[in-house]
């Protein structure tokens, strides 16, 4: 599996801006969705989705609640508005192989290393601005996709789980890999299989870096990967393995490091790695060099705490902020029954009555929140600038691939709904309202209470309607 | 510390029913949490353990480079300018062998289980120990200093929490604010709302003076020392129970020894808690600021010349009035055969006893208050405070 996923790696790196078809699996049995309705496809629409807008919309209603799901559930390839689609194929990181940027990036790293004096502090400054010019171009690329992608459930998926195997791009070189992380391991894989995306992530430099397995050896273990690898991306941290079984996965993980010279970024290292059997959650592990990383991760990913952990996960972030246990129940069911077949794990989910029931009542996180608002805003329209987005991002907590800790950014209503929190977004709700020159569609809001509408009456402008609108407490849910 | 007026005070609110800012008596409480389980042994260094040099060759702390404590302790070095001061000056007191009984060894879960102040097992959301210390002291002037709520302040006491290092300039107005909180009458986040809008009023009200100044300032003071000094003028103020976090502590690669990575961060960190004792005035005197961590690190150095998650840890508690310059609570001799699961320090001193002596000491508060802030602890007076 590693081999070919490392083979269809290197295809794809030749064009990067297409997205692989999912290998061939079990057909998904069409939703059934009795009773549709334009409410219900507009309250689908804003929780499969960066949020409803004029064409989203049209989309919905055009084939019905259940066909939509079906279809976001399997994307066939899509187009980008032109003039998104052109600012991304003229990005650096769509241009050129991942291999030739950490290639020049580390020539540079070295060069300011061994500068002069006076040279150093320049160079140094120049390796730092190429490093944030790249991260820049990734989160410029996923706000774009977000915003505009017809393919909306792998644009939320895909931020999923770069949030599920998330990395802090502040640490070393990973703001030169997070956009070939999220090209190439992740977002190809956001409705593929778990394991899948598990082994992509596992071999990912990205990862390897963050979580500092590029150090890890032979005789010089670091546990940091591998616990987090069973608490965070598998098991849950109730998921029954041990202060032993962190050591045993530390072992198999020595020898996985980076390549900068060229070519894929990490490798194997087989003379660092620790060679000697393990025992692993049980199971015995034969010293294998490279192999016995599939032997571990196949354990892991098909191991029933993982199956409820991740169901559990997808839940909370499509459904409720308490999980209902029999929903995370039948999702797991599903998930070990399709060898982690994600789509299919999606579609028991949205098959079933407590997603429907759930429909209005989830609490947007601020990426959520703004996305929402800026979609409504723009629709198909361009974006002007991707900065002060991501800068309203940081101010409410929530920065693209800046996560510092590995355990991905919360999901709950509790995280984000502070007082400070509701202060700043009425803040960012300002910046936007006030840049939209006439009022926001109300038919795509979500049904406003009496408070609401009484109050959205007192606006003394367009733009201040639009700051209401944005600030009331139906938009802040989904 | 006024522990007799205040309670006098405290008692006079309760009559009145209903919730305004606290007495100009309460004591002040300063929560820090270094969040990633900061290497508590090369913090306050076991200068008289031969096991502690055989096993850290590479990142121990010389005997010679420590800043005197006593006959088995040593200070880090980088905290020369900022802490050892206020350790000379009584003011600072350390506790060893601090911790949880969670062994989970997990950031999270412990982190979680800290701040939630439960017994272990069967532990419940719905309040963090912070939160529940706010509802018994009965005064609203709780606050975070995070952009998020922290899960120690989460609960039924109103809390307002705001970044310091984004507060800026609002555009949106009284009128628009006013008319937002209509909006949100009757909902389910109408309180966050109010309080939202007015620790944000607050803020800029004790703020506004120092950003003016600060604007015109050409070099920017290091992250932590600036916002270390607007929680004082903050805490100078209205507030009287808060929290900050501060991140940065997880040296698994490279953490370095008298000089290097988690020197750097000790010093930012020490030269910001100076700053903030120095910033407090004539109200560091009824101040206390405890200094917690998850957990500290493997005892011995790992390949790759950095630590991993342990168990005990060293707590902090410093203030005007502290009773410090020593190194207070449950202790044994550092050796390899004291080490627990023959890796980390071990748990003598419980964070639960611990923290509940000292909220017992400055507030006055009975077994029955203590047990609702920590259910089923029994508390442990250390007398540091």
């Amino acid at each position: 599996m590693g081999r070919t996923l490392a083979l269809a790696a290197v295809f794809l790196a030749a064009c990067a801006s297409t997205p692989p078809q999912a290998p061939s699996r079990a057909a998904l049995e069409p939703i059934a969705w009795p009773g549709d309705s334009a409410a219900t496809e507009l309250a689908v629409l804003n929780r499969v989705s960066w949020g409803a807008n004029r064409s989203s919309y049209a989309d919905i209603a055009r084939v019905g609640t259940g066909a939509w799901l079906d279809a976001q559930l399997r994307p066939a390839a899509t187009a980008l508005p032109p003039d998104a689609q052109a600012a991304i194929d003229k990005m650096t990181i769509s241009q050129r192989p991942i291999g030739d940027i950490v290639a020049e990036i580390d020539e540079q790293r070295r060069a300011f290393r061994n500068a002069s004096a006076e040279d150093r502090k320049a160079e140094r400054q120049a390796y730092q601005q190429e490093l944030t010019r790249l991260a820049r171009e990734a989160q410029t690329r996923m706000l774009l996709r977000a915003l505009y992608s017809p393919n909306q459930l792998q644009e939320e998926m895909t931020w999923f789980w770069m949030n599920h195997f998330s990395v802090f791009q502040q640490k070393g070189p990973i703001r030169a890999l997070v956009g070939d992380y999220e090209e190439r391991a992740i977002r190809p894989n956001a409705l593929g299989r778990f394991r899948d995306l598990l082994g992509a992530s596992a071999r990912h430099p990205a990862m390897l870096v963050f979580l500092d397995n590029a150090r890890n050896s032979a005789g010089r273990l670091n546990e940091n990967y591998a616990r987090e690898l069973m608490e965070l991306h598998t098991l849950g941290v109730d998921g029954g393995y041990t202060q032993r079984d962190v050591e045993a996965l530390a072992q198999v993980l020595t020898g996985w490091s980076l390549n900068f010279a060229g070519g894929e970024p990490s490798r194997f290292y087989p003379r660092r790695h620790d060679n000697r059997d393990k025992e692993l959650l049980g199971s015995t592990i034969r010293g294998n060099g490279a192999q016995e990383l599939d032997h571990a991760l196949d354990l892991l990913a098909r191991h029933a705490s993982t199956a409820r952990f991740v169901s559990r996960k997808l839940t909370m972030f499509f459904v409720r902020d308490d999980p209902p246990m029999e929903l995370v129940s039948a999702m797991a069911r599903t998930f070990s029954a399709t060898d982690g077949d994600i789509a299919q794990v999606l579609r028991t989910m949205f098959a079933s009555p407590a997603f429907r029931a759930s429909l209005g009542t989830k609490f947007k996180d601020p990426l959520q929140y703004t996305l929402s608002a800026l979609r409504l805003a723009l629709d198909q329209r361009p974006l002007p600038d991707a900065l002060p987005v991501l800068g309203a991002l940081a101010r409410m907590g929530e920065p693209l691939y800046a996560r510092a800790t590995p355990d991905g950014y919360p999901l709950t209503r509790t995280d984000w709904a502070s007082p400070g929190q509701l202060a700043t977004r009425f803040e960012i709700a300002r910046g936007i309202a006030y840049r939209v020159p006439t009022r926001l569609p109300l038919e795509l809001a979500p049904p406003l209470g009496d408070a609401t509408r009484d109050t959205l009456a007192k606006a003394s402008s367009p733009q201040e309607w639009n700051l209401l609108l944005l600030s009331s407490p139906e938009f802040m849910h989904r | 510390m006024n522990r007799r007026s205040f309670l006098a005070s405290t008692l006079g609110l309760m009559a009145c029913g209903r919730l305004v800012a606290a007495p100009a008596s309460m004591p002040r409480f300063l929560l820090v949490f270094l969040r990633g389980g900061y290497d508590a042994a090369n913090v306050l260094v076991p200068v008289s353990s031969a096991y502690y040099y055989e096993v850290r060759p590479n990142i121990g702390v010389p005997k010679e480079a420590a800043l005197p404590v006593d006959a088995d302790w040593g200070l880090h070095p980088a905290l020369a300018q900022s802490l050892h001061p206020l350790y000379l000056r009584r003011e600072l007191a350390l506790i060893p062998f601090a911790g949880t009984d969670d062994t989970s060894r997990s950031h999270f879960e412990t982190q979680d289980s800290i701040e939630l102040g439960q017994p272990l097992g069967g532990r419940s959301y719905a309040s963090g120990f912070m939160n529940r210390l706010a509802a018994e002291l009965g005064a609203r002037s709780a606050i975070s200093f995070t952009n998020q709520l922290p899960v120690a302040f989460r609960g039924e006491a109103q809390v307002a929490n705001v970044a310091l290092n984004a507060v800026g300039r609002t555009a949106v107005d009284a009128r628009q604010s006013a008319l937002i909180a209509e909006m949100y009458k009757g909902s389910s986040l109408g309180a966050q709302v109010n309080e939202g809008f007015a620790a944000r009023d607050n803020v800029m009200r004790d703020l506004g003076e120092e950003m003016v100044a600060a604007s015109r300032n050409a070099v920017a003071p290091r992250a932590f020392e600036a916002q270390a000094k607007r929680i004082a003028r903050l805490m100078r103020g209205d507030y009287r129970l808060g929290f900050v976090d501060v991140g940065g502590w997880d040296t698994h690669v490279g953490e370095g020894g008298t000089t290097g990575v988690l020197a750097t961060r000790l010093e930012e960190l020490g030269r910001g808690l100076g700053a903030f004792s120095e910033s407090m005035g004539d109200a560091w005197r009824d101040t206390v600021v405890v200094v917690i961590s998850e957990f500290g690190r493997t005892f011995r150095e790992n390949g790759n010349r950095g630590t991993d998650h342990g168990h005990g840890t060293v707590y902090w508690v410093m203030g005007g009035a502290v009773r410090g310059g020593r190194v207070a609570g449950e202790q044994m001799r550092v050796a390899r055969e004291t080490l627990f699961q023959d890796r980390d320090y071990p748990v003598l001193n419980d964070y639960r006893a611990v923290l509940g002596g000292i909220f017992a000491r400055l507030y006055g508060l009975d077994a029955t208050q203590l047990a609702r802030i920590f259910p089923q602890a029994k508390s442990r007076d250390l007398a540091v405070v």
